[in-house]
């Protein structure tokens, strides 16, 4: 009983965080893009737009939610539900810590772990086009049409150097479980190096690591890889006939696709939990050092600074800066030092790749189709196996380990 | 609750098997394919065959339904007509399915008792373990299937290739 407690705790836990980062994950692209672009994005509703996900849930909620004429009705509705099933099924997998001692009761950080976790990533992640061509074929619109189709072709041709890249570590880390392949990369070469497998010897992983990367813009969607909803050809492609909480569906399906694609890039080449240099040099201090930071340049801008024209700054900055502060107290806590600084390397690492998502949609332009896939055929998959080779080859001759 | 799991499943796989059958669209039935294969799947989850339950995700409901769906999609096939059905496959066909479903039952009655019968969790092998005996045991095997798989990959380019004049 006592299990199905915690698993109860733990489920509702990173379904809260889960969902919040994905509102508000939309928050951040809109303001980074806009900072990109030199404008100040979302601003109205709350302090620096911050109720903007809000906002925007509600809006969607009390639309009308218009199903158009001669849809097929049934796959209709169903393509939104299995695009956001199939999104929202993967993040139960990933190990975000150790495990750890909670209120005396030891327990893991992250919700399941199955033997074979990446290649049931891989089978979620694969059968997840259904929701995508489904929708597109179901609204009875020529452009849907084409999204969608672009969208099942493209996930099938960008999932072959994806699954390819990712045997690469799995030859170096020797198991199919996640937690396992995290534990795999504990430890420091020469005390300072960390063994993530973007570093590990015998081959570094870093080629396939950007294979994957690459892979993984094709496989959420997203620019230079949107092509199923590219504007300027096919109005909005697969979700153009879309309204209301279908279309939110669809939406959060895309965020939380990218959410759980760099968490798993996060596990599988980054190390996971592991910090990037080790405890002893004072790698426990970095989200303290970090917090402080932050809220001296918010303290100092808001007492010292104030912009003219934003007479609130005055007091929403020193708050958010108190607040800051207060975290990195937190993170001094003792108690809560073990459960913390994993989940912080984690949540900073796979923050890092978010953030590299957003950068390269603001930066890059969209590719054309027949780019696309000569790319993907002609470039990304010979490349992903003679890296393959070469690690195998390099396994093979460090001779078995242990 | 593995047997109630088991129940379920085994119920939606026959539902979907009989959906696949029934439907007039192709969209539909290959949605029911893909309906059946996940349960499989499911199933050979409760057997303890975590692997082979992945694979079969992968691969079928993965990758060749999707392309299954693709070309349905991308041919846009319609609903098939219902054209009725000729007089001797109905004069032949209920007693036909009587006498198949009867050799069945019959079959299995004189088999199931002598083939002993499997348990929840019973080939619980990890990945490990089939690749070693992939990779040692049935080498030859499995490089002749994968000899045979390029040579139906070169069929199909040869296939679809244009001619070169």
């Amino acid at each position: 009983m006592n299990f199905f407690i915690i698993s109860l705790i733990k489920t509702g836990i990173v379904a809260g965080a889960f969902m919040t980062t994905l509102a508000y994950l939309q928050w951040i692209e809109r303001k980074v893009l806009a900072h990109i672009q030199s404008r100040l994005g979302p601003y109205r509703v709350g302090p620096h737009g911050l109720l903007q996900p809000l906002a925007d849930v509600v809006k969607l909620l009390t639309k009308e939610g218009f199903v158009p004429s001669h849809v097929n009705h049934f796959f209709y509705i169903l393509a939104p539900f299995l695009a956001v099933f199939f999104a929202l099924i993967s993040i139960c997998l990933i190990p975000f810590g150790p495990s750890v001692e909670i209120f005396g009761v030891r327990t893991d950080l992250g919700l399941a772990d199955i033997n074979v976790g990446v290649l049931f990533v891989l089978a979620i992640s694969s059968v997840g086009v259904y929701g995508i061509a489904l929708g597109g074929w179901a609204s009875n619109n020529k452009y849907s049409l084409m999204g969608g189709l672009r969208s099942s072709a493209q996930m099938i041709s960008y999932e072959l150097p994806m699954a390819i890249a990712l045997v690469s570590p799995l030859l170096l880390l020797n198991d199919l479980s996640l937690r396992t392949i995290v534990n795999e990369q504990a430890g420091y070469y020469l005390g300072v190096i960390p063994r993530w497998s973007i570093f590990q010897m015998p081959f570094p992983q870093v080629f396939s690591f950007l294979i994957f990367l690459i892979s993984a813009f094709a496989e959420t969607n997203r620019v230079p890889f949107d092509l199923p909803e590219a504007e300027n050809e096919l109005v909005a492609g697969f979700h153009t006939e879309y309204s209301s909480l279908n279309f939110a569906a669809f939406f959060m399906a895309e965020y939380a696709n990218m959410i759980t694609v760099t968490c798993m890039a996060t596990v599988l080449f980054l190390g996971g939990w592991h910090p990037l240099w080790p405890a002893e040099y004072g790698s426990d201090f970095v989200p303290v050092l970090l917090m402080l930071g932050g809220s001296a340049v918010l303290l100092f801008h808001g007492v010292m600074q104030p912009l003219k024209g934003r007479p609130w700054d005055r007091l929403t900055m020193p708050a958010a800066g108190l607040a800051f502060g207060a975290i990195a107290l937190v993170f001094l806590v003792p108690v809560l030092k073990p459960i913390l600084m994993p989940v912080f390397w984690f949540v900073a690492k796979a923050g890092v790749l978010l953030f590299i998502f957003i950068w390269i949609r603001g930066t890059l332009p969209r590719f054309r189709y027949d780019q696309l896939m000569n790319f993907t055929w002609k470039f990304l998959f010979p490349a992903a196996i003679v890296n393959l080779l070469i690690t195998a080859f390099a396994v093979a001759l460090q001779g078995p380990k242990n | 609750m593995d047997l109630i799991l088991f129940i379920i499943f085994a119920t939606i796989a026959v539902a979907c098997g009989i959906s696949l059958v029934v439907q007039k669209h192709p969209i539909g039935s290959a949605l029911s394919l893909i309906g059946v294969m996940g349960s499989l799947a499911v199933l050979y989850l409760l057997l303890g065959a975590e692997f082979i339950a992945a694979v079969q995700l992968i691969v079928y409901a993965g990758a060749i339904m999707v392309l299954f769906v693709f070309v349905i999609m991308l041919l846009n096939a319609g609903e098939e007509a219902n054209k009725g059905r000729s007089w001797p496959s109905r004069l032949l066909g209920i007693p036909l399915l009587t006498v198949f479903l009867g050799l069945l039952a019959y079959l299995l009655q004189r088999m199931a008792p002598s083939m002993g019968t499997v348990t929840f969790g019973a080939f619980n092998v990890g990945a490990k373990e089939i690749g070693r005996s992939l990779f040692n045991h049935y080498l030859l095997p499995f490089e002749v299937t994968s000899v045979l798989v390029l040579i139906a990959i070169l069929g199909a380019i040869v296939l679809a290739r244009k001619e070169i004049d």
